[in-house]
């Protein structure tokens, strides 16, 4: 569906994406992961028509965005980062504004928005003005948006940014319910986020790409931290700590006698048996030990430090 | 050709939306009234050498409407969009950069008609009382709606090239007006120039705007002002279709 080849992106001396490469096929789920000024959302405004990129060729359902922006613009529903939306028009106005623009077929779009607007929860505010709206309506306004002329691909750009917890699971359920039937593309600074709707990732750092393919995968190679807690003095625990040689540590003091402990460095074998054994060789009783999944820092520090060559 | 209509139909809600269209109705209305009384007083009951309606252009308030309305119609064009991020949904809908660009246009003007029919109302009041199809006749009357028309797409394409080149609508008013006045002003050597016969009077000449609108107010239809009009009014819709276009290529 998408192939993207040494895409380069300059903001006069800025380089925002520099040599970017990458492809997502149809029906994949794909999440675009990497933190803020990343290049994210420069990637979804060359893949959407709306810029140009400096160098490389972007290619979406085989048209270029370049040469064909008019094909290319017919197959997507994009929601852009923000979601802006004219704050002066009712919701389902709106809709029926956008459907035109996208061509809908005059006898099908009021079904079709009837439709969109059911599956994103905002049939009963299609009458009000989207500058009333709340945050989580509005998201779903621009949700609606992108699915209504039914895409082969959907671009969304942060669906879940400012959202609450109940509005980014109901989001989160519908992106799960497109898969499959659309090839959707998701931005995302928060990993967990990428994890739980995605097949596939994409991580963008200072412009470049640091990796792609199944998460699983990734996670893998970044190297998880175990975090244990026992009751010894702080002294004895650092001691303790350093015998294990389960690479760095950290202890830190807590309330009643216990200490804390995080191995940082904790590789992809499980090294939580050989701490609890010592700690029970030791004698000292142990009241929590546990892995604790890579963190988004933690994966883009062991992918760096894979590119690099160890910096 | 949907498309463009429902572009131009959302153009032109966007000033009935809110207050800002009836603002700028009242105001205009206002300025009107004043003309139209500024001319009655002048017809003081006598009959005029001149058609009324070119009475009406040689009063100030016909060219205070024109330069400081205009730009005031048009400058949330593109920058409202572009402020708020519409832009980015809309350029990336199936439109192409063309129907955005004469869509706006399009629905500026046609803001910018409605303007202009309470002077119409005004012009059949006259007729009425005065009766004279010499003092203000159906022929004048016609060049005259032309030739305000005309004058909008010159200032709305202005305008719109003016809003599409910034985010800030302030900017884009106040540069708009920049080169509305320029123009206008420009035009206005013509009267110091007198009958001299260099470039820069003859230039003067060539693009003052008073003696565009006063062929038309006398029930002349200039083919040269028409062409004048027509043609800077392409001019600046290439230019603002550049503007658009220019994203793509930044």
């Amino acid at each position: 569906m998408i192939e993207v080849q040494n895409l380069t992106k300059r903001y006069g001396q800025h380089v925002a994406l520099d040599g970017v490469s990458f492809s997502v096929g149809c029906g994949e789920v794909v999440g675009f992961l990497g933190p803020n000024g990343a290049g994210k959302s420069t990637t979804m405004r060359i893949l959407t028509t709306f810029m140009a990129a400096t160098s490389g060729s972007v290619r979406v359902g085989g048209d270029c965005v370049f040469e064909n922006p008019m094909r290319v613009r017919e197959r997507i529903g994009y929601m852009p980062e923000n979601n802006p939306l004219p704050t002066d028009l009712r919701a389902g106005d709106y809709l029926k504004f956008r459907a035109q623009l996208k061509r809908l077929a005059n006898g099908d779009s009021a079904n079709r928005i009837a439709e969109v607007m059911e599956q994103c929860g905002v049939a009963d505010v299609a009458g009000r003005f989207i500058g009333q709206l709340s945050r989580g309506y509005r998201q779903r306004v621009g949700l609606a948006d992108a699915l209504l002329a039914k895409p082969e691909l959907i671009v969304l750009d942060e669906p879940t940014a400012g959202l609450d917890p109940n509005q980014v699971r109901s989001v989160r359920r519908l992106i799960r319910e497109l898969a499959g039937s659309h090839t959707v593309l998701i931005s995302s600074h928060i990993l967990s986020e990428i994890e739980m709707t995605c097949d596939r990732v994409v991580i963008l750092h200072e412009g470049r790409l640091l990796a792609s393919g199944a998460l699983d995968a990734l996670m893998a190679k970044a190297n998880a931290a175990v975090v244990a807690e026992v009751r010894a003095s702080l002294t004895d625990t650092i001691e303790w700590a350093a015998k294990l040689a389960l690479g760095q540590a950290e202890c830190a003091e807590q309330p009643g006698g216990y200490v804390r402990c995080r191995f940082a460095d904790a590789k992809s074998a499980d090294t939580r048996e050989k701490i609890f054994a010592s700690a029970n060789e030791h004698g000292w009783s142990l009241r929590e030990l546990s892995r604790q999944a890579p963190s988004l820092e933690d994966l883009f520090v062991s992918l760096t430090r894979g590119k690099d060559g160890g910096k | 050709m949907s498309v463009f209509r429902a572009l131009v139909r959302r153009e032109l809600s966007a000033f009935f939306q809110g207050p800002t269209g009836f603002i700028i109705i009242a105001a205009v209305l206002f300025l009107i009234g004043l003309g139209f009384v500024v001319v009655l007083s002048g017809l003081n009951g006598q009959a005029t050498p001149i058609p009324v309606t070119q009475v009406f252009y040689s009063t100030y308030f016909f060219w205070l409407i024109l330069l400081l309305i205009a730009p005031i119609i048009t400058m949330r064009s593109f920058a409202m969009e572009r402020a708020s991020g519409t832009y980015e949904s809309l350029m990336t809908a199936p439109v192409g950069d063309w129907q955005v660009v004469l869509s706006k246009f399009a629905g500026a003007l046609i803001f910018y008609a409605i303007l202009w029919v309470p002077l119409l109302v005004c012009s059949v009041v006259v007729r009425f009382y005065v009766g004279e199809s010499a003092v203000l006749g159906l022929g004048p009357m016609v060049t005259s709606a032309l030739g305000i028309l005309l004058v909008g797409c010159l200032y709305m394409s202005m305008g719109c090239f003016a809003s599409a080149l910034t985010r800030n609508q302030a900017v884009a008013a106040v540069s708009g007006f920049a080169m509305g006045a320029a123009l206008f002003f420009t035009g206005f050597f013509s009267y110091f120039a007198g009958d001299r016969s260099d470039w820069i009077s003859q230039l003067a000449r060539h693009v003052s705007l008073a003696n565009h609108m006063e062929s038309f107010s006398r029930g002349v239809i200039d083919l040269g002002a028409v062409i004048f009009f027509l043609s800077l009014t392409a001019l600046f819709l290439y230019l603002t279709h550049k503007v658009v276009e220019s994203r793509r290529w930044k």
